[in-house]
């Protein structure tokens, strides 16, 4: 009887201690008439990156890049690269738009890029992903700098924030697909980019990335070692209008991996008569896409035997 | 965008709503579906540059007045006349609003080479200010200029030869006015409008008159036919003092500055006390734990001075010059800008929880006869149209009311309390049988003139002032009130909220509907 009621007693202060305090020790109850203000939320597009680009953090940046990031990026992307004298006497800030296959992407050209600009330079990330909650948000903005971009719709507040960016001094690093290629191929290019040389009259420098869609392709639950390279083209001054821009890009990032694939001078003579091989891929049925990107890692020696033998763009 | 005024109806979901309580406050939680809170609108957004304002206000005037500067010559005598220390409410922090309009006229003065400039502290029948609120009000580069040189004067409404009588209006108010200003050749006043009731011609006719001209508007016909007080053309006091201030007008040029502030009443720290309660955050709730038990803790002499010590946040948002009413108008327009929350229908019962601090009490002790004036006098009558409270309704106040007086200040009080209470609480027959001994009394008259001392006739006014409310209901509970003070008034005393709502339903049957007027920050309830 005593301890059934001992068990009582315990069940009784658990459930008191379970109970919301009153107020004013807890929060007060909303009242039923009163509608409830939609609270801005501070993740997504709207997470405040100011705090990042503080000196204090910037120092600490710089020894988290040189000491964790591109040792670890070497170590396991072990990459090439080509085309850094393509830009070297063009004038900061410039906006690189690279394109993407992987959340390698952003630390590789961040480690090989030169200094002044690995240390100046911002990433356009998708709100939606790296800025879904404080901790990510706070992670990616202190490792890569990273600022939130809306890539679902049209954000004026996004676009306003990486205009006030490059006023600033900032180059930024933009990936124009929006978003990882889901089968390994390119996609699309959306204007934000273009958008954004022909707002702010800085340049677009295209850039190529090769190789990392294989070590850490989208949805993938382990990450290869393996080669990877990156090319920088020449600078594409923007005096087109915005829209003409969004092509020229593509087709330099196109012509970029066909000289991956190829050579300078072949593939500058494809892009003359406009036969570059096009980055989406070909127009087929998904297992013939599949199969036309080579090999998977998973595939083991014989994949990384083959891993250059990139079947598209094909060789000439 | 600051949010206009709001009505709550109180359902089960609302939380308990905070009552002031003289040097504290409470929590209360009001009957659902017959209780409803009235919540202040927001402080508007104060004026960017406020002192360029003054100065486009001195040079753009309103009515029919010419630019400051043209009524400014060498030669003349020019006089400042300001509302004293019983405004704004808690005290602003400097620099005071009279210190920038003040400031800027005598800058346009010493360009027009006046040499001739008096400062009056318009204090009405008030106690003088001493030089440490002076100072506050008009900031040190005005006080030390003028105090030392004699230049810096307080209304004395007790002195014969610093008194002059300029007639009689049509309706025979005498109308005697400070000598220095009937002989100015022009007289600047600059005011706070606080609430609707003060400016206009009610700041002179109130505040550089003698006795012989103030007893026509307070006195208990005028008040009791004032509906309200805080609605000029329904206030029989207004019209009284409209008639007397025309009448100064005739005789001497009158220039007002008015200005009204927001109500950002309260600093940062004690933001709580403006939020709705549902809107509490931690801070919110851990600063009303930490005061309100705080404040428990401590005596009521080191509560009172902890409160008293609060400067309120508040901010210029207009200012306006020129001829009295076109002026006038206006700040009442930009007052209600601030202040007015519509409100539809009366209810039973009305509460209203006291602050601190009222307008006859700052650096002092709240009486029980200031507790009856600012429940009864002031909040009864913070409304346009109609009473919160229906007719025959009952209302219930929230303070301590302590039995204490402050000696220095308020010495006619006393036996105001203690002589006149006891007999009768009627203010008819108050002001038939005591107020000419009281108004002519020697030896407070000399407190007024010398010390710091209220006038003699100040606490039968502060009893007029309820004379509407008293009349319009049926009966006054107050809360947590001295049991002995409350029932030396005529008012019940209750212990907690709840026991006063079973008592008023004595008056005015079961199940009464409730208005919790959360006051302060001030509002006017427009009644429909």
């Amino acid at each position: 009887m005593s301890i059934r009621s001992d068990r009582e007693k315990r069940d009784e202060w658990l459930a008191a201690l379970r109970r919301p305090l009153p107020f004013p020790f807890g929060s007060p109850t909303w009242p039923a008439s009163v509608a409830r203000p939609k609270r801005r939320s501070v993740l997504g597009v709207n997470y405040e990156t100011e705090w990042a680009r503080r000196y204090s953090v910037r120092l600490a940046r710089v020894a988290w890049t040189e000491l964790v990031t591109r040792p670890l990026t070497t170590a396991v992307a072990q990459p090439s690269v080509e085309g850094l004298d393509r830009f070297k006497y063009v004038e900061a800030p410039v906006i690189f738009a690279a394109n993407h296959l992987s959340h390698l992407d952003a630390p590789l050209v961040l480690s090989v890029l030169p200094e002044p600009w690995r240390h100046k330079l911002v990433t356009l990330a998708a709100a939606d992903y790296f800025f879904d909650s404080k901790l990510k948000g706070a992670y990616f903005a202190f490792s890569l700098n990273a600022v939130p971009i809306e890539r679902v719709r049209v954000s004026r507040q996004s676009a306003d924030r990486a205009e006030a960016l490059i006023a600033d001094g900032w180059n930024l690093l933009i990936f124009p697909e929006g978003g990882r290629s889901p089968d390994g191929w390119g996609q699309a290019h959306r204007g934000g980019a273009a958008w954004l040389a022909a707002r702010s009259g800085r340049p677009l420098v295209p850039v190529h990335i090769k190789g990392t869609g294989r070590l850490l392709p989208r949805g993938a639950k382990r990450l290869y070692v393996g080669d990877t390279k990156v090319t920088f083209g020449a600078p594409i001054v923007p005096d087109l209008p915005a829209r003409q821009l969004v092509g020229r890009l593509e087709a330099a990032i196109a012509a970029l991996a066909d000289e991956t694939t190829s050579d300078w001078w072949s593939a500058r003579r494809r892009a003359a008569k406009g036969s570059t091989p096009s980055l989406t891929g070909p127009e087929a049925s998904p297992w013939r896409r599949a199969w036309a990107l080579g090999p998977s890692p998973k595939d083991g020696a014989r994949a990384r035997s083959s891993a250059d033998q990139k079947r598209w763009p094909p060789r000439p | 965008m600051p949010r206009p005024g709001f009505v709550l109806e109180v359902d089960r979901s609302t939380p308990p709503v905070l009552v002031w309580h003289g040097e504290g406050f409470r929590l209360e939680r009001l009957p659902a579906e017959r209780s409803r809170v009235v919540y202040a609108p927001e402080p508007l957004a104060p004026l960017p540059d406020p002192d360029a304002a003054v100065r486009r206000a001195l040079l753009e005037p309103l009515g029919d007045s010419p630019p400051l500067p043209e009524l400014l010559y060498a030669g003349m005598r020019l006089t400042i006349a300001f509302d004293d220390l019983s405004l704004p409410l808690p005290p602003m922090r400097r620099p005071d609003n009279r210190q920038r309009v003040i400031e800027a006229v005598l800058e346009l003065a010493a360009e027009a080479g006046v040499d001739d400039v008096v400062l009056i502290a318009a204090l009405g029948l008030h106690r003088r200010m001493t030089d440490a609120e002076l100072r506050h009000c008009l900031g040190d580069r005005i006080f030390d200029a003028f105090a030392p040189y004699g230049a810096l004067l307080q209304h004395d409404a007790e002195d014969p030869s610093g008194l002059v009588m300029l007639g009689q209006t049509d309706k025979g108010e005498d109308v005697e006015v400070n000598r220095r200003v009937a002989e100015s050749d022009l007289l600047v006043y600059v005011n706070i409008n606080l609430v609707a009731m003060d400016g206009g011609h009610k700041s002179t006719s109130t505040g550089l008159m003698s006795y012989r001209s103030v007893r026509h508007h307070h006195n208990v016909r005028t008040l009791q036919h004032s509906r309200s007080l805080m609605d000029r053309p329904n206030s029989e006091l207004h019209s009284s003092a409209w008639r007397i201030g025309r009448l100064l007008g005739q005789q001497v040029r009158v220039f007002q500055v008015e200005t009204t502030l927001n109500n950002d009443t309260f600093p940062s720290q004690m933001a709580f006390l403006q939020k709705r309660e549902w809107e509490w955050g931690v801070k919110d709730r851990a600063t009303f734990v930490a005061a309100s038990r705080g404040a428990d803790a401590l005596s009521p002499s080191a509560k009172r001075a902890l409160f008293q010590a609060v400067l309120s946040p508040q901010q210029m948002t207009s200012v306006q010059a020129g001829e009295v009413e076109a002026v006038h108008a206006a700040t009442i327009a930009n007052l209600h800008r601030q202040q007015l929350v519509e409100v539809e229908g009366q209810s039973d019962v009305v509460i209203f929880g006291l602050p601190h601090v009222g307008p006859y009490n700052v650096g002092s002790i709240m009486n029980p006869i200031l507790v009856m004036c600012l429940s009864l006098g002031y909040f009864f009558n913070f409304y346009i149209g109609k009473p919160l409270v229906r007719p025959g309704g009952v209302v219930i106040v929230s303070h301590p009311t302590p039995w204490a007086f402050h000696p220095v200040h308020h010495p006619s009080y006393i036996d105001f309390f203690e002589e006149v209470l006891s007999s009768t609480t009627d203010p008819l027959q108050i002001e038939k049988l005591y107020e000419e001994r009281f108004a002519t009394d020697e030896w407070y008259r000399h407190l007024y003139r010398t010390s710091y001392a209220y006038h003699g006739v100040h606490p039968f006014y502060m009893w007029y002032w309820g004379a509407h409310a008293l009349e319009y209901a049926s009966n006054t509970i107050i809360v947590g009130g001295n049991r002995r003070a409350v029932r030396r008034m005529g008012f019940k005393p209750a212990t907690t909220l709840a026991d006063a709502l079973e008592m008023a339903e004595d008056q005015v049957g079961r199940d009464p509907t409730i208005t919790y007027f959360r006051c302060p920050p001030i509002m006017l309830a427009n009644v429909h």
